[in-house]
Formats: structure tokens, C-alpha cells, sequence
């Protein structure tokens, strides 16, 4: 603001306010439906899910293997050439401890959330997932951890085919 | 580069920022537009074409909704368009009405950024749930804010980063907005405080988030002679820059934010700055996040990988400090209604570089970048102002 002006403009309205009768106020609910088709690469992904496994795609140009799997490469801007099966394991690369749920409701058991790298994808290739079966106070950047499954006959082909990832146990 | 002409500011305005106002997002508009008209000297009649900035339709509630604002943003039978880029929205505005003029298409370009976020209810962080992937992210059922959580964390590991030093941000911008008239969050804090407030994704704290918000702000864009005809103390646009990383963010590395170095770049060539922390006297990084400050000092190039925090430690970044950083008070402070909290850093670039901030004037200025970024965690939009 400059010190030149002298006017504020604009009417604060508090929470009561727009709930309140007397002022005039408007509701809705937009009610658009979607159904979004996976498309080739998530196609395959979701499938392979289902088949409790993760696949990814090497672009053969920049020898990246990418997860989530796509049929382009976005840098060398070129089709991909190959679907490479990915362990189902990997490390934190970073992690952080939900208190919020969806609609930034507070919770009082937090979400575990995590974006692992995994292995055999290309250094710094991370999934977002969560984490489980896992002491809060343990958690730490580097922390090895493997995929956990629903059983497969309750899978669907969806990414929560994976329930979360779970610390590797010291052998 | 080949850049036509250069592009001035020549007049700034701007609404109360607070978490709800009774105004419609139109009304808002006119109200900054309007404000910065008269800043000017101008009437919309000297205005060739208009540029609105508003950033996800969700949150009012209106898709499409730089259609609805046209009237309240003066555009009526002009050549008018929205530009949007998420967050990164409001600085990317003048960057859409600099090409405007800078083309030699326009000599007046009126720019304007709205948001109201206050008609989504309860909270508008429930519309921020369709911005995901719908295929392999939704249904992971995640929350905006974990993001900015998983990539805040990575820094802090990355660079070992004590979180007393990223509280600091929210004490010093909070501190800042302070002497902001339309300030919605200014408060005197301590470090404490920031450390002791709920946690809402661990590492975000309660104090370490910007509020929801509305508002409007506004800048008048003119070609150099028009300039001259209407003010002695033009601020000039000498730099833009912007950059998109990939939208697969879990692929990217989340502890530099390279496309806001790349948009940083693009502007310092453009304004022949070599060595951004010497040529650069103060400057309004996009701080929705305490964190965020830090991150983007350092994707501006003003500060070594993970040495923004101990500069804001020592005292550097702030008004009187050898780097101002954020001295309207930044989004933590003023509030951010996306669009136009980005066009608010603008703006205080124009009051700034104008000697015209009163209580928040950063002495000697005479350079200063705004940036602002969003959608993904993945645009960088960069403004270099002189005087």
C-alpha cells in the first residue's frame, strides 16, 4: 500500500456474517460427474498392480526408467521403449506426518505419507504412497522400506493395491 | 532476447486482504482497478487493453470465472485475456501484460489479479483435492499441504536445517505486515511461538502456512512515452521470466526448485543482472510456506543451496538488513488470495521503488524481483523491477 492512500477498500465479513439471515447470501453444489479412462500407460500400471507387481518405462535415450510408467519420455520428448518390472522395494526420500485428512479436517492418528524411490527405477524415480507397520520416531530420510500388498483377491488395479510400505527388517 | 520496448509501471492498487469479504469477486476487481487508475492519473479511457490474473476457479465457485470479472476489471469491449498458472499466477499477470506493451501491440495495459477463496465451504483446501492426478494420486486421498510437508522435509534433511531458522520467516514477515494497511495476518510473534503451534503436517506447523483469503490488487502497464506524459517517477519492468517443471514431482528433485532458477535466469539476462545478490536491493519471493521463502531465495539465485536460512538467522533479510526480504509482509502476513497476493508482491515493488511504503520503506532501493509460484510445486514466475 502506499502512503499516498489514505482509503481501505473492501468490507470484512466474518464467519457469522455469511451465515447469518440478514445477510444475503447464495448456496451450491456443482454436480458434475467423471469417469476418466487410464489411459495406455496407467492402463498397464493399474493391471500390473493388480498383479502385484510394478512396471515401469525406460526411455532408451536418456536410459531414465520412469514410474509412474508414461509412453513418452517429457526430456527427450520421444516415445518410450520398453516396460521394466520394479522390485517392490525402495528407500524415503522424504516423508511427512499428516495431522489433516482430505478436506484439512484435523485427525488425531496421523497419515504416514512418503515419497519412496524405488529400486531399479532411475535414481530420484519416487512414488507418493504411505507408510505403515512403522514407529513414528523411526522413520528417517534413507529408510529402506518394501511395499506391502492387499491380498490379491482383493486387489482392483489401483495404486492403494499397495496398502503402504513397510520398514525391511534388519536380517 | 529481442525485447521492443520497455514497459513501465505507472500506477498500483490494492483491496483489504481478509478472509472473507463481503464484495464479489467483480466488485474486488473494480475496486483495485479503480485504485490503481487513480494511482496513475488515468481513466479506463486511456487503457488499451486489460489482463486479469485469477488463479483456480474452484475456490469461487465460478468456472471460467476471468469471464465473469471482465466488467468489474474495466475489459468490457477490449481486447482482454487470462492468463493462469496456479499460484504462480499473480506475478505472471504483469508478465502477460508486459508482452502486452513490450510487443508494441499496446501502449496502456491495465493488469488485474482476483481471488476469493471464501466461498468454498467449510474450507477451501476441499476444492485443492481436484487438482490431483485422478488415476494414481486421488486415490491416495491426499491433502494439498502434504506436499509442501514431504518437499519442506527434504530440504531440511538435504541441508540440515534447524527449524528455529524457518520459524523466523513467519516472525519476520508477520512482523512486517505489521505496518501494511491491508495486512490480514500481521502479528508480533516469536520464534517460540511458530514451534509451539498445532501441527497441522509435520514439518508444517499452524504458523508456518499462509491463511486462505480474498482480495484484489492491480498494476497500470504503459509503454515508455506514455509514461513520461503521466508520471516523473516511472518504475520500469526490465526483467520477466518463467519456467514449468514436469508435473511428475515425485521424479523431480524436491530440495532446489531448478524452474524458478530457470525463470530467474530468463529475467536477470533480460535486466543484465550478473550477480543477483549485489545488483539486487530487495525482493518478494513467494512465501505461502515459511519454508517457501528460503526455497525461493535460493531458486532466485540470492542466496548459496541451503543458505537461506542462516542468512535469515543473521538478520540479513530483514527491512533493515543488508537483503530485505518480503518487507510488505509477504503472503504469511498480508494474506494470500492466490492471484492476488502474487500481484501484491508486485505492487510493492511499484510503492517500494516509488519511496512511497512509508513504515515498511527498504532505504536505497532502486532493484527488486517478485516471484510467485504454484500449480504442482512446479512454475517459477519472475519480475525484475528498477526505478
Amino acid at each position: 500500500m502506499s502512503e499516498k492512500v489514505k482509503d481501505l477498500r473492501g468490507t470484512r465479513l466474518s464467519a457469522a456474517d455469511l451465515e447469518s439471515k440478514d445477510t444475503i447470501t447464495f448456496r451450491g453444489r456443482p454436480n458434475a460427474k467423471y469417469a476418466w479412462s487410464a489411459g495406455i500407460a496407467y492402463t498397464k500400471y493399474l493391471e500390473e498392480l493388480k498383479n502385484g507387481r510394478i512396471v515401469g518405462r525406460r526411455c532408451r535415450q536418456c536410459d531414465r526408467v520412469l514410474v509412474p510408467p508414461r509412453m513418452f519420455c517429457e526430456q527427450c520428448f520421444r516415445a518410450t521403449d520398453e516396460w521394466v518390472y520394479i522390485k517392490g522395494t525402495g528407500k524415503i526420500n522424504t516423508y511427512s506426518i499428516s495431522y489433516l485428512d482430505a478436506d484439512a479436517n484435523r485427525i488425531k492418528t496421523p497419515i504416514l505419507v512418503a515419497v519412496v524411490d524405488l529400486d531399479g527405477a532411475s535414481p530420484g524415480i519416487g512414488i507418493l504412497h504411505k507408510l505403515g507397520n512403522v514407529d513414528i520416531e523411526k522413520i528417517h530420510v534413507g529408510m529402506p522400506v518394501q511395499a506391502v500388498w492387499k491380498p490379491a483377491n482383493e486387489r482392483k488395479g489401483s495404486v492403494t493395491d499397495i496398502l503402504y510400505f513397510e520398514p525391511i527388517k534388519e536380517k | 532476447m529481442n525485447v521492443k520496448r520497455r514497459v513501465a509501471v505507472v500506477g498500483a492498487g490494492i483491496t483489504l486482504f481478509r478472509r472473507r469479504l463481503k464484495e464479489t469477486g467483480k466488485e474486488l476487481s473494480y475496486l483495485a482497478a479503480n485504485a490503481a487508475l487513480e494511482s496513475a492519473g488515468m481513466t479506463m479511457d486511456d487503457i488499451d487493453c486489460v489482463v486479469m490474473g485469477t488463479a483456480p476457479d474452484a475456490f469461487d465457485g465460478i468456472h471460467m470465472k476471468a469471464d465473469n470479472l471482465l466488467d468489474g476489471a474495466g475489459a468490457t469491449r477490449k481486447p482482454y485475456s487470462r492468463v493462469y498458472v496456479g499460484g504462480g499466477t499473480g506475478v505472471f499477470s504483469p508478465i502477460g501484460g508486459w508482452w502486452h506493451v513490450a510487443s508494441g501491440l499496446f501502449d496502456t495495459c491495465l493488469v488485474v489479479a482476483e481471488e476469493k477463496m471464501s466461498p468454498c465451504i467449510p474450507h477451501p483446501q476441499t476444492a485443492f483435492r481436484t487438482i490431483w492426478d485422478p488415476i494414481i494420486t486421488r486415490p491416495l486421498n491426499p491433502n494439498l499441504v502434504w506436499i509442501f510437508a514431504l518437499e519442506m522435509n527434504r530440504y531440511m534433511k538435504t541441508y540440515n536445517i534447524p527449524k528455529e531458522h524457518i520459524a523466523m520467516v513467519a516472525v519476520k514477515n508477520k512482523g512486517n505486515a505489521l505496518d501494511h494497511p491491508s495486512a490480514q495476518l500481521a502479528a508480533k510473534i516469536t520464534v517460540e511461538d511458530v514451534l509451539n503451534s498445532e501441527t497441522m503436517v509435520w514439518p508444517v506447523q499452524r504458523l508456518d502456512i499462509s491463511p486462505p483469503s480474498d482480495g484484489a490488487a492491480a498494476l497500470v502497464l504503459t509503454s515508455e512515452d506514455v509514461a513520461r506524459k503521466f508520471t516523473d517517477a516511472p518504475v520500469w519492468i526490465d526483467g520477466v521470466g518463467w519456467s514449468l517443471d514436469s508435473a511428475y514431482w515425485t521424479n523431480r528433485d524436491l530440495c532446489f526448485p531448478q524452474y524458478v532458477a530457470e525463470a530467474a535466469k530468463m529475467a536477470y539476462k533480460m535486466a543484465k543482472i550478473t550477480d543477483p545478490p549485489k545488483e539486487v536491493d530487495f525482493a518478494e519471493p513467494y512465501d505461502p510456506f515459511t519454508y517457501k521463502e528460503l526455497h525461493h531465495m535460493e531458486g532466485l539465485l540470492l542466496a548459496k543451496k541451503g543458505e537461506a536460512p542462516q542468512l535469515t538467522a543473521d538478520g540479513v533479510t530483514q527491512r533493515d538488513g543488508d537483503l530485505p526480504i518480503c518487507p510488505s509482509g509477504g503472503l504469511l502476513g498480508v494474506g494470500n488470495p492466490i492471484a492476488a497476493a502474487g500481484l501484491m508482491k508486485c505492487c510493492e515493488m511499484f510503492w517500494q521503488l516509488r519511496n512511497e511504503a512509508g513504515k515498511r520503506q527498504v532505504s536505497g532501493a532502486e532493484t527488486g524481483v517478485a516471484q510467485a509460484w504454484g500449480d504442482l510445486m512446479q512454475v517459477g514466475t519472475v519480475t525484475v523491477f528498477r526505478r
